[in-house]
């Protein structure tokens, strides 16, 4: 189990990144740290939440995507896309030029995940009668929330609900719907819209899965750019509005803060943001929560709309949506959502696996090691200044503690412990130099003015 | 390995420091979970008896690979009978303490429950002293 590795879709690009440290302290399980004047992802802690991305302010960190390319390899080539996408463009762009953006760039069909949410919404409603003793139901909807339960809150795993994400209901759903009008299965491309670097991961690597069966995944910011550019040509547009067959009004605001919860029968919550999300969980584990029967769980502030694949405010786009969502009618019973399909099988393969835990934050397995290492790190803490400056190239003087019980670092990566050992002549100034540009890269400390902020910064 | 903590009676807006600490050392030893959320439960129950009873109070806490020993002692009201106060449902817990959500009376039981061996000694007037113990 402990062999498995997680995919991930968050890369740093090594040229561009400038060794700031705004990365290591964002970084909700520690991952980041900064080895030889670069940001080291630690894949086994990373959760894909993107927080790296949105602090760094070189855009050193970058999400991998599939080629669009891609889509040729197939006659019946579907976008799918959760609804958020709608909502970051401008009110004066209409739906029906967005889904005929989507058909330009190559795509024969477009989805929107949220199209037959009410199997979804019935799923869960079944599953949280049937399940009511693990208390409270966490949804299965983010992945990035997923992992860090897997990683942080392993005790938590069980409370997860084991049901699928609505991306792959909808990929269910249009292939069933593209078999039943006559295409062949190795015909059908499905590609995945992704608003966020978490549903790379959770797609290239289901938790809980064997296989997905979204053939590839193209970041919505690009799909974005593509669809704007060419959206003066758009005016003549063909009508698009039998695409959106069966998207209702709840399925909309599925995506949005409060879009799962508002259906809970019983006592609900939603909470959005990873670092809220870690103090709600840090309560729960305490039992210093009331009794909840389930819970909404998102990554980014403001759900879906925070993605940061989108483009665009998130308190607009969630405005957008909003209104939007009014055009269109509340859920009814899924068997109304379409005729042709199968609900009974859909809702067969919408079941999901256990969520194994994969603790990180343990020093050692075997605990008498673990408890010496400890005792260890507290040790260390006492030399080290506690500024958390992350000079050092860790997101704290603790974790930098931790790293040299685990032999990943050494006293001397503190600057401050340096300056004092030179200064009681127990080390040269060059050696203490030299250990500085080992850590950071050769070049780092020359003057340049290319550098952000300084002198010829070009923007 | 020790660790030290001091309580500051009627501020339950910190209620909880010690508990969240003392699960962060035990996820580091990798103790299984299910014990960590009995200690932390445990714990959690003592330290808020000390906030929302005590003038004050220190919890101690020492591990060892097989154990856990935490000792919890405060200056407050003490408890007249102790007996009384191991039954479910039993609380002397004002009403203000009860709107916040707390005093429900099931403090004591639980961390019985929740602990393998448990001591509990009070003096009215001066305070009262429990001593739990969990092993791995």
């Amino acid at each position: 189990m402990d062999s498995v590795r997680y995919h991930h879709a968050i890369k740093v690009n090594l040229d561009k990144c400038v060794s700031c440290t705004h990365c290591i302290k964002v970084c909700p399980t520690e991952a980041i740290r900064v080895i030889k004047g670069k940001a080291v992802i630690n894949k086994d802690r990373c959760v894909d939440c993107g927080e790296c991305l949105r602090a760094c302010p070189v855009n050193a960190f970058y999400v991998e995507q599939d080629d669009l390319l891609q889509i040729q390899k197939y006659k019946h080539r579907v976008a799918l896309f959760p609804a958020a996408m709608i909502g970051q463009f401008p009110e004066n762009i209409t739906e029906n030029q967005i889904y005929n953006g989507l058909l330009q760039i190559g795509f024969t069909h477009a989805h929107e995940v949220e199209q037959p949410i009410s199997v979804l919404k019935e799923m869960v409603d079944e599953y949280c009668q049937q399940h009511s003793e693990s208390k409270p139901l966490i949804s299965s909807y983010c992945p990035a929330v997923i992992r860090l339960i897997q990683v942080r809150y392993p005790s938590m795993t069980e409370n997860i609900i084991r049901l699928k994400a609505p991306h792959d209901l909808a990929a269910l759903n249009v292939k069933q719907a593209l078999l039943e009008d006559g295409a062949k299965e190795e015909e059908i491309g499905i590609f995945y819209i992704t608003p966020c670097a978490a549903k790379i991961a959770a797609v290239k690597q289901p938790v809980g899965e064997e296989e997905s069966i979204i053939n590839g995944i193209i970041n919505m910011n690009e799909v974005y750019n593509r669809i704007m550019l060419n959206i003066e040509n758009n005016k003549e547009e063909q009508d698009t509005s039998h695409m959106r067959q069966g998207l209702t009004r709840d399925g909309v605001l599925w995506c949005l803060t409060d879009g799962e919860a508002i259906h809970s029968e019983g006592r609900a919550m939603a909470i959005d943001g990873i670092h809220n999300v870690i103090k709600f969980f840090e309560r729960i584990e305490n039992e210093e929560t009331p009794e909840i029967d389930f819970l909404e769980v998102r990554a980014c502030d403001q759900s879906c709309a925070g993605g940061i694949l989108l483009t665009g405010n998130r308190f607009l786009t969630v405005e957008r949506l909003r209104k939007r969502a009014l055009r269109y009618q509340p859920a009814t019973s899924s068997n109304k959502i379409d005729a042709k399909l199968d609900i009974a099988t859909l809702k067969q393969s919408l079941h999901a696996a256990p969520i194994p835990p994969k603790p990180i934050m343990m020093l050692d397995k075997d605990m008498a090691r673990a408890l010496e290492k400890l005792n260890r790190a507290r040790s260390i803490m006492c030399h080290l200044p506690g500024i958390d400056c992350g000079a050092c190239g860790a997101p704290s003087c603790m974790a930098l503690a931790e790293d040299m019980v685990q032999q990943k670092a050494k006293m001397s990566d503190c600057i401050f412990l340096q300056q004092r050992w030179q200064s009681q002549g127990k080390i040269s100034a060059k050696k203490a130099y030299k250990n500085m540009e080992e850590k950071w890269g050769e070049d780092r400390f020359e003057p340049d003015c290319n550098k952000k902020g300084a002198k010829n910064e070009s923007f | 390995m020790q660790v030290k903590f001091d309580v500051e009676g009627g501020n339950f807006s910190k209620a909880g420091h010690a508990s969240s600490q003392v699960k962060k050392i035990l996820k580091q030893l990798n103790v299984a979970p299910k014990i960590i959320k009995s200690i932390v439960v445990a714990l959690y129950e003592a330290e808020v008896n000390i906030v929302a009873h005590a003038y004050n109070g220190t919890i101690e806490v020492t591990i060892d690979p097989q154990k856990i020993l935490i000792n919890l002692s405060d200056n407050g009201p003490g408890i007249a009978d102790i007996s009384l106060a191991m039954q479910e449902g039993f609380s002397t817990a004002s009403q203000e303490v009860r709107q916040m959500g707390f005093g429900a009376g099931m403090g004591l039981p639980n961390i019985k429950r929740n602990t393998d061996e448990f001591e509990i000694e009070s003096e009215v007037g001066k305070g009262t002293k429990l001593i739990m113990t969990k092993f791995f």
